[in-house]
């Protein structure tokens, strides 16, 4: 009777260190991801299930919406593009411009890489953890660290990648931080995100630096993670408490973080800071 | 002693159904009510079946919840294994409750879930700073009943279909 009351206490104990063992390897050992994607590869299919009933009735709205409302739509997406086309022209003259004005200062950090669209799996996480799952991996040649878009901004980077999933760390995730620039005035700083109120926050910036609500932030590409120029979000709040070391400044990510459906996957292929 | 003719393929698929809802997609509002559905299905084989499922399952579980949440590896399995260790060592007691004596045990349960969890999130640095992260127990508590009697009936049917 006694000897079978003290097995479970022993087998507890055993589980508790072996769950314990796992947490530091997981949060110590940056090769320890690989085993993470090699465990979470049988699992995939449970993904897949979850997601496929969202997918099949945004299929099937799309069967029976109406012809009427297919061409009012076919209608506004032509003014659309033909809208967006006469920005891009103006755009790629820009670009054109840079690249030769960056090309005379001799220290290039030219993106015109391979992009790759991808659709998200329609899986929730835990409230505190803000990634996402894309149904694309490293067969079609997605690696670590590799920075994901939007329409709007910058989404965040892929933190584990199986072959035919992997896994994306949004910009708003407690984890993340993204180097931006102001882009009135090109005041340099990392946004880091804050899990709960699914806003980024600016760490340590000086009470007097000039920030306003309403600057739009970039990315900056100083990380080489991310490439320039990509719009991260705008500023909502600047508070400066006098009893604060730093200004605390409050930042709405541009990118639909929790409605975007397809996101783009960016190779910055030409990323190689040139100095003299 | 009931000679067991049970069929122990319901284990597996109440598991399998609690993961789906776990990852279900649900409006933003509810990010906060959805109830434990693992640890749920966890505690009833636990209550009713503890030589079938018992530590090592409940280890197991939490490792692949960790997978598919991605979150911390190893955090839901010690959370799970460490509540699972009192359910089976209650078991006999939980199971003469009434339904809703067990409910309010569940919310014990699933409360200290949260804690363990809560506990873990604070060491890695990012801790809930909602209260509505307590919220899960009670949703967990009120669900209780209906999903105690969906596994009852959903066993009596396989058994029936395995004979």
């Amino acid at each position: 009777m006694f000897a079978k009351e003290a097995q479970p206490g022993f087998r507890l104990f055993f589980l508790v260190v072996l769950a314990i063992l796992l947490m530091i390897l997981d949060k110590q050992v940056s090769t320890f991801n690989q085993v993470r994607a090699a465990l979470s590869m049988p699992l995939l299919p449970l993904q897949y299930i979850v997601s496929w009933p969202i997918q099949l009735i945004d299929k099937t709205r799309t069967i029976i919406s109406s012809h009427d409302a297919l061409v009012r739509e076919n209608l506004d997406l032509k003014a659309e593009q033909l809208l967006l086309r006469a920005q891009v022209q103006r755009f790629l003259a820009i670009e054109s411009e840079n690249n030769q004005l960056k090309a005379l200062m001799r220290s290039s950090t030219q993106v015109q890489g391979k992009v790759l669209v991808a659709q998200l799996l329609a899986v929730d996480t835990d409230p505190y953890v803000n990634q996402v799952v894309l149904d694309k991996g490293s067969r079609q040649g997605i690696f670590i660290g590799q920075p994901v878009l939007d329409a709007n901004g910058v989404m965040g980077q892929v933190i584990q990648v199986g072959p035919l999933t992997s896994r994306v760390l949004l910009v708003n995730d407690s984890h993340s931080g993204i180097p931006v620039q102001v882009a009135r005035n090109g005041i340099r700083a990392i946004a880091i995100g804050d899990s709960y109120s699914k806003k980024l926050r600016l760490m340590s910036v000086p009470q007097t630096v000039d920030i306003k609500s309403g600057d739009m932030l970039v990315t900056s590409g100083l990380s080489q993670h991310y490439p320039e120029g990509y719009p991260v979000g705008q500023v909502i709040s600047v508070v400066k408490d006098p009893g604060l070391q730093f200004a605390t400044i409050l930042v709405e990510p541009s990118a639909h973080l929790d409605r975007s459906r397809e996101v783009l996957l960016v190779w910055p292929s030409k990323t190689v800071l040139k100095s003299n | 002693m009931i000679v067991q003719t049970e069929n122990w393929l319901i284990i597996p698929v109440t598991f399998l159904i609690a993961f789906i809802l776990m990852l279900l997609p649900m409006p933003d509002w509810t990010a906060w009510l959805r109830p434990a559905w693992v640890l749920m299905v966890l505690i009833y084989w636990t209550m009713t079946a503890p030589h079938q499922v018992n530590l090592g399952i409940a280890w197991i579980v939490g490792v692949m919840m960790d997978l598919l949440n991605g979150t911390l590896l190893g955090e839901h399995a010690l959370a799970l294994t460490i509540v699972t260790y009192l359910v089976v060592r209650m078991h006999a007691r939980l199971r003469m409750f009434p339904l809703l004596q067990q409910g309010l045990s569940v919310f014990l349960l699933v409360l200290l879930y949260q804690f363990i969890l809560f506990c873990i999130q604070g060491f890695i640095g990012e801790l809930p700073s909602s209260w509505l992260y307590w919220l899960s127990a009670m949703t967990s508590m009120v669900l209780w009943p209906w999903v105690f009697n969906m596994i009852r009936d959903g066993r009596r049917r396989f058994r029936a279909a395995s004979l």
